[in-house]
């Protein structure tokens, strides 16, 4: 083994020792602070644990391909919220009226749907004004969210399918189904980047644009594809989510863009792009998840648990600066 | 002069970087009241010796001294503050900012609680600017003054410290000949009043005009230095030339094919002016002149970064429209750039990654790409350029500056290209590499290529090229082959001094 992939592995490896590490250090405290009788490392709360994490996990999935693209999405949570509402509405439609349980198919596409043209509506003014993809996302976020009110004001949607709960409740070996949802997209993702010239021209693109460009590579249309999937998975979020839950609030999603962020970055996905991985981001999802239950689990509250991942993001991405300075000549800017 | 102190002095300077001795042992004094110029080619050492004085690097071996003062230029600040002053060519100042706090940037006069004291900061300004006989005000936003007055900013810039040497790096690059009259006018004044000044220029009629010593650097070493006013241009010349590797003159010509590149007429606004030229199959055509001729504007022209004002480009004597690298790919047109890690590669991504870059789309196996193809390439063009890497996972960006030359050359070779245009092909690479690079364009035109070379480098055109095409601002002034070019020849036709003279 070189030493380039040494160092990648380290790099990679270093999210879950952090996961490992967490574990350890909850159950231990857990034996001592913990309110309830049941051990942290209990196998079920762990399987709940990675439900729990799906959906803001196929959000920071999406994130990651597009970080590493150079850009940045920040319309995820407006878009979730979105999806959501023409999942659960469109469920009652009258056209669809005659369907019985087919409607939840259909339902599920115009969702999806939604959450792809709401991607590609961001995707195609990065492309064609060059505005930077940091304000363009901010702009639709702000857009995005007054669609939401719009449908409904500040009403709750709300519509609950039995067929569609007890699908969304159920275990397929051992597995819920939004943890199946989470596994096989990021198997799809991983696959994606990795393996296909998309993959290989985003990374390009994110590490030397001009570069890329002089390679022949139209950077456009990568950027479309790229913010299409983030939509996408902003919507099968949502699907995953509501299927089960039955109703969504005006306000919800809000900072999920910020919690995908988190995630992507604690598993080492470089803002400025052309570095990162799909692999690497599960971890970040975990990792975050792992902080909250277990903070959770020894008696701390919501408010404390913020202030400790956030602390933890910074010391991570100070540590990682420290780690990757290219010596003492480097510039001190 | 004998019995007054250097301003300054360097002493048996040594800096290296990996692969490269960018300074091998430079001395180098200035005077008090003196126009010293610093010549040499690119990549000479004449920057590297400035940062070193600059205090952006630090030397390996070897002393400053101020006025026999061992000193240490820890920081450019420090510099500054010793009295080095540095007028870059690339001009670094805030757009949106005022001429007086540009000038004072980062030592704005106080006044209590941290308030600037704008009063004394605007006097301040007006007195220096005074002194530079300007007509703007120190109010001015300087996004809003022309180049030549930015510049005089950045002059003022020196003058808020008492300057013991300042240096001009080119400084008349973007400059009118109106304006160059003032910007000469205020290095005399400065030279009236005891400053050293260091003075980078490759323009001869400026340096023979307004320098009083001449300084030659040659591949990181210190050739001598002659007084202006008792020599001559030629002499000159043959210090900053010299050999020390192999750069005979090209006298291999392989057997030309048809015309594989005609440009007609190509002009690009105030760029270039009315270019026309012929690649034919097995040549090598080298664009000569000095920074900022135009070369670099017209292969990235032909290569679709640019959009032409007017003119034709003809492949194989068929008109084309090349509006994107997308197309000028297409049509088997490639581009090594000048900027090889900017521009060139992504440094982020292994070897393999780098050179299948522009053609990853054709190696699919099904929906993915297919490994085998990728590294049979890699292998295939490894072995044909001898690229030394430990394996094909190894960053682009951890190779030596020669072999990362060879990946971006074998990427565009694996395509088979009826054109290559190559940019700088040996700039910041060191010199065993260097005649590899040179060998390999040599092979190239043998095997039928067309091929362009862009160079600042004399020697480098003159050992690769079988036809030299001379540019002066954005015109071609001459073109030679390579039986009838003359290095006498070839200076006059970059400077612009005549380029029908037959030397």
């Amino acid at each position: 083994m070189n030493a380039e992939s040494r160092n990648n592995l380290v790099k990679q490896g270093a999210i879950w020792v952090f996961i490992l590490f967490e574990l350890a250090f909850f159950s231990i405290a857990g034996e001592f602070l913990s309110v309830s009788e049941k051990a942290f490392m209990d196998f079920d709360n762990m399987l709940l644990l990675l439900k729990q994490s799906a959906p803001i996990g196929i959000i920071a999935l999406g994130m990651t391909i597009i970080m590493i693209n150079g850009n940045i999405d920040l319309s995820v949570g407006a878009t979730y919220a979105f999806s959501a509402i023409v999942l659960l509405d469109s469920m009652t439609w009258p056209i669809f009226q005659g369907l019985g349980d087919w409607v939840i198919p259909v339902s599920w596409m115009l969702a999806l749907l939604t959450g792809t043209v709401l991607g590609a509506i961001n995707g195609l003014i990065v492309w064609k004004t060059g505005v930077d993809a940091f304000i363009v996302t901010l702009g639709s976020m702000l857009g995005y969210r007054g669609l939401v009110f719009m449908y409904n004001g500040e009403q709750p949607t709300s519509h609950l399918n039995w067929t569609l709960v007890d699908f969304a409740e159920a275990q397929f070996l051992g597995l819920h189904t939004a943890t199946w949802f989470l596994f096989v997209a990021a198997l799809a993702l991983w696959l994606l980047m990795t393996r296909t010239v998309h993959g290989r021209n985003a990374y390009a693109i994110g590490n030397n644009r001009e570069a890329a460009v002089n390679a022949g590579i139209r950077v456009g249309p990568h950027f479309l594809i790229n913010f299409m999937l983030i939509g996408f998975l902003a919507a099968l979020s949502a699907v995953v989510f509501y299927s089960e839950s039955g109703s969504v609030n005006p306000n919800d999603g809000m900072l999920y863009e910020l919690w995908a962020i988190t995630a992507v970055v604690l598993g080492g996905t470089k803002l400025a792009g052309g570095y990162g991985s799909i692999i690497s981001t599960i971890g970040g999802v975990i990792a975050i998840q792992l902080l909250r239950k277990g903070l959770g689990h020894i008696g701390a509250d919501t408010e404390t648990v913020n202030l400790v991942i956030g602390l933890i993001l910074i010391a991570v991405l100070f540590l990682d600066r420290q780690l990757n300075r290219k010596g003492k000549e480097e510039l001190k800017i | 002069m004998t019995d007054t102190l250097p301003a300054l002095r360097l002493e048996n300077i040594v800096k290296t970087f990996p692969g490269v001795r960018a300074l091998d042992g430079v001395s180098f004094t200035v005077m008090p009241g003196e126009v010293h110029a610093l010549m040499g080619e690119n990549g000479a050492g004449k920057s590297t010796l400035m940062k070193v004085l600059g205090g952006i690097y630090q030397p390996d071996e070897g002393r400053i001294y101020m006025e026999r003062q061992p000193t240490v230029m820890a920081s450019p600040m420090e510099a500054k503050a010793k009295g080095v002053v540095f007028i870059h060519q690339e001009l670094s100042l805030a757009d949106e900012l005022s001429v007086a706090e540009n000038i004072f940037l980062g030592e704005l006069p106080r006044k209590s609680f941290g308030r600037v004291d704008w009063e004394k900061l605007f006097s301040e300004t007006d007195r220096i600017l005074k002194t530079l006989n300007v007509s703007f005000d120190a109010r001015k936003r300087v996004g809003d003054l022309s180049i030549a007055n930015q510049q005089m900013v950045e002059i003022a810039r020196a003058l808020t410290v008492d300057p013991r040497a300042v240096i001009f790096d080119e400084p008349t690059a973007s400059l009118t000949d109106a304006e160059k009259v003032v910007l000469f006018d205020v290095i005399a004044d400065l030279r009236s009043r005891g400053v050293g000044i260091i003075y980078i220029s490759h323009r001869m009629e400026e340096i023979f005009k307004i320098t009083d010593r001449i300084s030659v650097l040659r591949d990181g070493q210190y050739r001598g230095t002659l007084q202006t006013a008792a020599t001559n241009e030629d002499e000159v010349t043959q210090l900053m030339i010299g050999r020390s590797l192999d750069l005979s003159r090209n006298d291999q010509h392989a057997e030309l094919g048809d015309v594989a590149l005609e440009v007609r007429g190509l002009s690009c606004g105030s760029l270039y002016r009315d270019v026309s030229f012929k690649v034919h199959r097995g040549e090598v055509v080298g664009f000569y002149g000095l920074v900022g001729a135009g070369r670099t504007e017209i292969v990235e022209t032909v290569f679709g970064l640019r959009a032409p004002s007017s003119g034709q480009i003809l492949l194989d004597g068929q008109e084309v429209r090349i509006n994107s690298p997308v197309d000028a790919i297409r049509l088997g047109i490639s581009l090594v750039p000048e900027d090889r890690k900017g521009q060139g590669l992504v440094l982020g991504m292994n070897c393999r990654d780098n050179m299948t870059l522009p053609q990853v789309d054709d190696l699919k196996a099904g929906p993915f790409v297919s490994d085998g193809a990728e590294v049979a390439i890699f292998d295939l063009y490894r072995d044909r350029l001898d690229i030394r890497t430990p394996g094909w996972r190894q960053l682009v960006g951890n190779l030596s500056g020669g072999n990362q030359q060879k990946i971006v050359i074998g990427k565009w070779l694996s395509m088979h290209p009826n054109v290559l245009i190559v940019d700088e092909p040996t700039r910041g690479i060191d010199v065993g590499s260097k005649s590899e690079i040179h060998n390999l364009i040599r092979g190239l035109a043998q095997q039928g290529y067309a091929v362009i070379v862009v160079s600042s480098e004399m020697p480098e055109v003159l050992h690769v090229s079988d036809r030299i095409v001379a540019m002066y601002h954005g015109r071609i002034m001459r073109e030679f082959t390579s039986e009838e070019v003359t290095e006498d020849g070839l200076v006059q036709a970059i400077s612009g001094i005549s380029g029908d003279k037959v030397a």
